[in-house]
């Protein structure tokens, strides 16, 4: 029975290379960020040294071209690649997605020659932190009723605004922001440009203190009168909705990595928990209850594992379908709630402990649940989910910490860039 | 004769697939072997052995002109070539055996490396390995080959020092008593022990790339070596558990229950 908390690689359906691309990924993550994700949790910090570590390893480039220093993959091994970090930290994958996602794949599908060459390099080789702002303070589910508001001036644009709840805001160099450059025509004037955090009149608020993914440095963008060039449009002016949409697709995919590892390391931790905690005389999963709890555990990870590796071999294949990206996340993130109040429960009282000495785990599923529409596909719905799941453990093994960030959608009620 | 010209060194990293480090080790029903149908990966102390290698390329550059690696082993052992490749090695050598054939001995498996060396057209100069495989602990293929090959070896090494243009070697040796350094002519038989360095993990460009690289795949009999285990496995068994201890009150009491157990001063 304890062989199931093994990734089941025949199931999951990889080649022998990707099995290899999974593997690889994982003994970096198990060396380089578990033994950190506790400390990384409870001091709310971001593990800005591990950026460049990431660079040598070759993942924050896996969609981009090798020209920029890339992996030249897909969407499927970008997947892969957070779902493993993510076993490991769920915030740190978090802010991972946020910049070899929402950043550098924007910027690699977007932007032109010279600013590929310009900014790729230095986000790929992990020197410079990327980051995303698309939600406003008043703008959340209904993102194109943004405000940040770009004038044309002589050369470039002046924005004026602000943008809420942005990953890695704190930190980055390179954000890729929303802004509105004809007001008037709603989500027809939306631009995107690419923002330098040294560029006059751009300036960060504090520091957010969230309750899960902590480590995850969120925080306010502040444009006040920012110059920005024109050829620091990302696109075309007036047509960043169709940038931001598309871009949603592969985002919602590649999330979806992190629910998954969520799950894995929430259902490893409990197997072995039921196996050493003796009750009445004999391991407490030797009990119906906890064997169906376990059963109901594998299968939620299997069936969502199952979704979302679907949903990325076929993006690969050219099929990029809203629905289907948004589904991906949907179902995992709600299952990885189930999974990890599962989990808790396995762990009985021992699951609500917060604390070194004992060995813990700490669920605090906040869920910022929203029902949402997403009016461009004319399709169903996608829920957001804002969550965050603890592991830990006693001396003899090291913290794991796990707080997912799940934003099934930039239209969610709040929370994401 | 070896030419004794200011020759290149090609290094041989010899490699072992062995069931992971961090696996639980289960002794099948039948007493004859464990499960081995769990994940498998370099032998540490092997990968000790090719960041050694690599990071001696590193510091004497283009004086070493090839790492050559090379695993015993069922097909999925090429795996653990790639791995080799991955931090660095540039080709393989794979003696392929059959999924279900025993465990080679180290005896054999120091013939089939002899003779691999021998097969090859530009001369080793010197072999890094693990001091010893975490599967069997045997210890032995290391000084073995160099019996064998009538090298000199330098085993449990802690740090090794080339001197490529006078083709000897300083290697600070980890003994019972603390350090020992010994000078070795080349060609030399290294094997690594846990302090030597601390191996590097394959970046994802790394591993691509490694796909490219060469390896040369062989039968035992290609290389006119019997791989039939001369020792016969009567018995598996788990190591006996451990049982708790109990606390004394006092010094007087652990003297007297030390005398009890039959301890006594030496």
């Amino acid at each position: 029975m304890r062989l199931v908390s093994h990734y089941n690689a025949s199931l999951a359906g990889l080649t022998e290379e990707q099995a290899e691309f999974r593997q690889a990924v994982h003994q970096f993550a198990e060396k380089e960020i578990t033994p950190r994700a506790a400390e990384i949790d409870r001091t709310n910090t971001f593990p800005m040294d591990l950026w460049e570590k990431f660079g040598d390893m070759g993942l924050l480039g896996i969609t981009a071209s090798s020209e920029y220093g890339g992996l030249d993959q897909g969407y499927f091994q970008h997947t892969l690649v957070m779902e493993e970090l993510s076993r490991a930290s769920g915030s740190v994958a978090l802010s991972y997605g946020a910049h070899s996602n929402l950043c550098v794949n924007q910027i690699h599908r977007w932007g032109t020659a010279e600013q590929k060459a310009k900014y790729l390099p230095d986000l790929i080789s992990g020197k410079k932190v990327g980051s995303l702002a698309m939600s406003e303070p008043g703008s959340g589910s209904d993102v194109v009723s943004m405000k940040l508001k770009a004038v044309k001036v002589d050369g470039g644009w002046k924005l004026n605004g602000n943008k809420f709840w942005i990953t890695n805001g704190p930190v980055a160099s390179t954000l890729v922001v929303y802004a509105k450059t004809s007001p008037e025509k709603g989500s027809k004037g939306i631009t995107a440009f690419v923002i330098e955090k040294d560029f006059e009149g751009f300036s960060t608020h504090q520091k957010l203190d969230k309750f899960g993914m902590r480590g995850s440095d969120t925080c306010e963008l502040v444009f006040e009168n920012c110059i920005v060039p024109d050829e620091n449009v990302l696109g075309t002016v007036d047509k960043g909705a169709a940038v931001l949409m598309s871009g949603l697709d592969l985002e919602r995919l590649v999330l979806s990595g992190g629910p998954l590892g969520i799950m894995q390391a929430a259902f490893d931790y409990a197997l072995d928990y039921v196996h050493e905690r003796h009750q009445f005389g004999q391991p407490i999963g030797t009990f119906q209850l906890m064997q169906g709890k376990i059963a109901d555990m594998y299968t939620k990870l299997t069936a969502s594992r199952s979704l979302v590796y679907a949903v990325g071999r076929a993006c690969d294949n050219g099929h990029v379908s809203r629905r289907d990206c948004a589904s991906a996340i949907l179902y995992s993130t709600e299952k990885a709630v189930e999974v990890a109040l599962e989990a808790m429960q396995c762990l009985g009282g021992n699951g609500y402990i917060n604390g070194n000495a004992t060995r813990v785990v700490r669920v605090p599923p906040s869920a910022e649940m929203t029902e949402m529409s997403t009016p461009t596909s004319g399709y169903g719905y996608s829920r957001l989910w804002t969550y965050g799941l603890d592991l830990a453990s006693d001396e003899t093994r090291q913290f794991r910490h796990y707080a997912v960030p799940i934003r099934p959608t930039r239209r969610g009620g709040g929370g994401g860039p | 004769m070896r030419p004794t010209s200011a020759r290149l060194l090609n290094v041989l990293v010899p490699v072992k697939r062995c069931v992971d480090y961090a696996v639980k080790i289960r002794v099948n029903p039948d007493q004859k072997g464990i499960d081995l149908s769990v994940k498998h990966s370099m032998n540490p102390f092997d990968e000790i052995a090719v960041e050694e290698a690599v990071r001696l390329r590193g510091k004497l550059k283009d004086a070493v002109k090839s790492i050559k690696v090379l695993t015993v082993g069922p097909p999925k052992a090429a795996e653990t070539l790639r791995t080799a490749l991955a931090m660095g090695a540039d080709s393989g050598i794979h003696v392929e055996l059959p999924e279900t054939a025993p465990s080679p001995e180290p005896l054999s498996i120091a013939k089939l490396i002899k003779a691999s060396i021998e097969k090859q057209k530009e001369p080793i100069d010197l072999v890094i390995m693990g001091k010893q495989a975490i599967d069997d602990d045997a210890g032995q293929t290391g000084q073995m080959l160099a019996g064998l090959l009538g090298w000199s070896q330098a085993t449990f090494a802690s740090k090794v020092e080339v001197d490529e243009t006078n083709k000897v070697a300083l290697v600070t040796r980890e003994i019972d008593g603390g350090l020992q350094e010994v000078r070795c002519k080349l060609p030399l038989v290294v094997t690594t022990d846990l302090r030597l360095n601390e191996p590097r993990y394959a970046s994802l460009p790394n591993i691509m790339k490694a796909k490219k690289k060469p390896i040369e795949k062989f039968q035992p009999s290609d290389l006119g070596v019997d791989v039939t285990p001369i020792l016969e496995t009567i018995k598996i068994t788990e190591p006996p558990k451990r049982i708790g201890g109990t606390k004394v009150e006092s010094v007087d009491e652990l003297v007297a229950k030390l005398k009890a157990a039959g301890i006594t001063a030496v």
